[in-house]
């Protein structure tokens, strides 16, 4: 591995490009953070990668910080800091820039139809989102049975989903 | 409340322009900062539904329909959706002071415990009794996700032509497995001209 600085510049860069084409969110880039981290610099490889994402999901907190977990791994907590500004600090600068001209054009007419036909890709991409992580987790029926009570329960009751998301743990324990 | 000096009048104006808002609370930067600290410390398994559950349920901030329509937004906008909507929302209430602490809020608190947990990864990711907790909470985290769509959808009723287009996305992203960026970009157009048609036969 080459020298510190060099490596914190190698993830600024990577992490700041990959935020700005992240359209659909940050998971939408994943495929593209494991090609920078494995094939481009090689900084871990495929089952590290996996490991990482996997608990990325387990923790609290928005599925992105996962390039925070990336640069723990290369560079410790200088590479975490590091890799998670690139990741936010401009794309949120945009959004912000976006939100100011949105607050101005509030209430015209095109502008709330565009918001309304983004409404139903928002949430399709919500439901698939939720299929190809059922389908990733579904490793024993078991698992399967877990996800589709865990719906019902989340759709159907006004309870916190932190109830499913402990029993899930639980059951993992116990039958996984 | 330190922040009603700023720009009031046009943050009301804007407020007034938005559908069902007249009569909801407008938080202050550190609620925004403690609701977003929240979301985030208890964001499980995705963030954006346990935003949808603090922000529209618990606090009633805002709409089912305001809050699909800022995550329609963030999705289209480059960056971490959950980011973009916390931005978009911090603005919408408090401008510059509300996107910051709002932001801050949502990241801040999970960073901590990633760092913890990165430092016990190190030393007990491979255990099994690990491995199969994680699993587990996977599990229970896909139906989460899956239940806090179908309740968003039951909640907001779309017409067939909203729903069309929510479907396609949805065999998109999940069967033919295009490349989001795909997907967002080339069913705007439709999900627009849906709006426009259902909006028209309401006119």
């Amino acid at each position: 591995m080459s020298d510190g600085e060099d490596v914190l510049g190698q993830l600024a860069i990577g992490f700041l490009a990959i935020s700005l084409i992240a359209v659909g969110g940050g998971i939408a880039v994943v495929p593209e953070m494991n090609r920078l981290a494995v094939d481009v610099h090689g900084w871990m490889d495929n089952a590290r990668f996996a490991q990482l994402f996997a608990l990325a999901q387990a923790a609290p907190g928005p599925n992105v910080l996962v390039v925070g977990l990336i640069g723990w791994h290369v560079a410790g907590l200088a590479g975490m800091l590091v890799a998670t500004l690139a990741m936010t600090v401009p794309a949120g600068l945009l959004a912000f820039g976006f939100a100011r001209v949105r607050t101005r054009l509030a209430g015209a007419r095109w502008l709330r139809t565009l918001e309304m036909g983004l409404v139903p890709i928002a949430v399709g991409l919500i439901f698939s989102s939720g299929i190809i992580l059922t389908q990733a987790a579904a490793v024993h029926w078991t698992a399967l049975v877990m996800t589709i009570g865990s719906t019902l329960f989340v759709w159907r009751t006004e309870f916190s989903p932190l109830w499913v998301l402990g029993a899930g743990a639980l059951l993992g324990a116990v039958f996984l | 409340m330190p922040w009603t000096g700023l720009d009031p009048e046009r943050r009301a104006r804007s407020f007034a322009g938005m559908s069902d808002t007249t009569g909801r609370p407008r938080p202050t930067v550190p609620a925004l900062f403690l609701t977003y600290l929240k979301i985030g410390l208890v964001g499980f398994g995705g963030v954006n539904a346990w935003a949808r559950r603090v922000l529209v349920e618990e606090r009633r901030w805002v709409t089912e329909q305001e809050y699909a329509e800022v995550l329609g937004l963030g999705q289209v906008l480059p960056g971490p959706n959950a980011l973009n909507v916390a931005i978009h929302l911090g603005e919408r209430f408090r401008g510059g002071p509300g996107a910051l602490a709002a932001s801050v809020g949502l990241f801040g608190g999970p960073m901590l415990v990633l760092l913890g947990l990165a430092m016990l990864h190190d030393t007990y990711g491979d255990l099994p009794m690990v491995r199969a907790v994680l699993a587990g909470t996977a599990a229970a985290a896909a139906g989460m996700i899956l239940g806090t769509a179908a309740k968003i959808t039951t909640n907001l009723r779309p017409a067939w032509p909203i729903l069309a287009v929510g479907c396609a996305a949805l065999l998109a992203g999940s069967v033919l497995r295009l490349p989001l960026p795909w997907i967002v970009l080339g069913l705007a157009p439709f999900g627009i001209l849906a709006a426009w048609w259902t909006m028209r036969g309401r006119a």
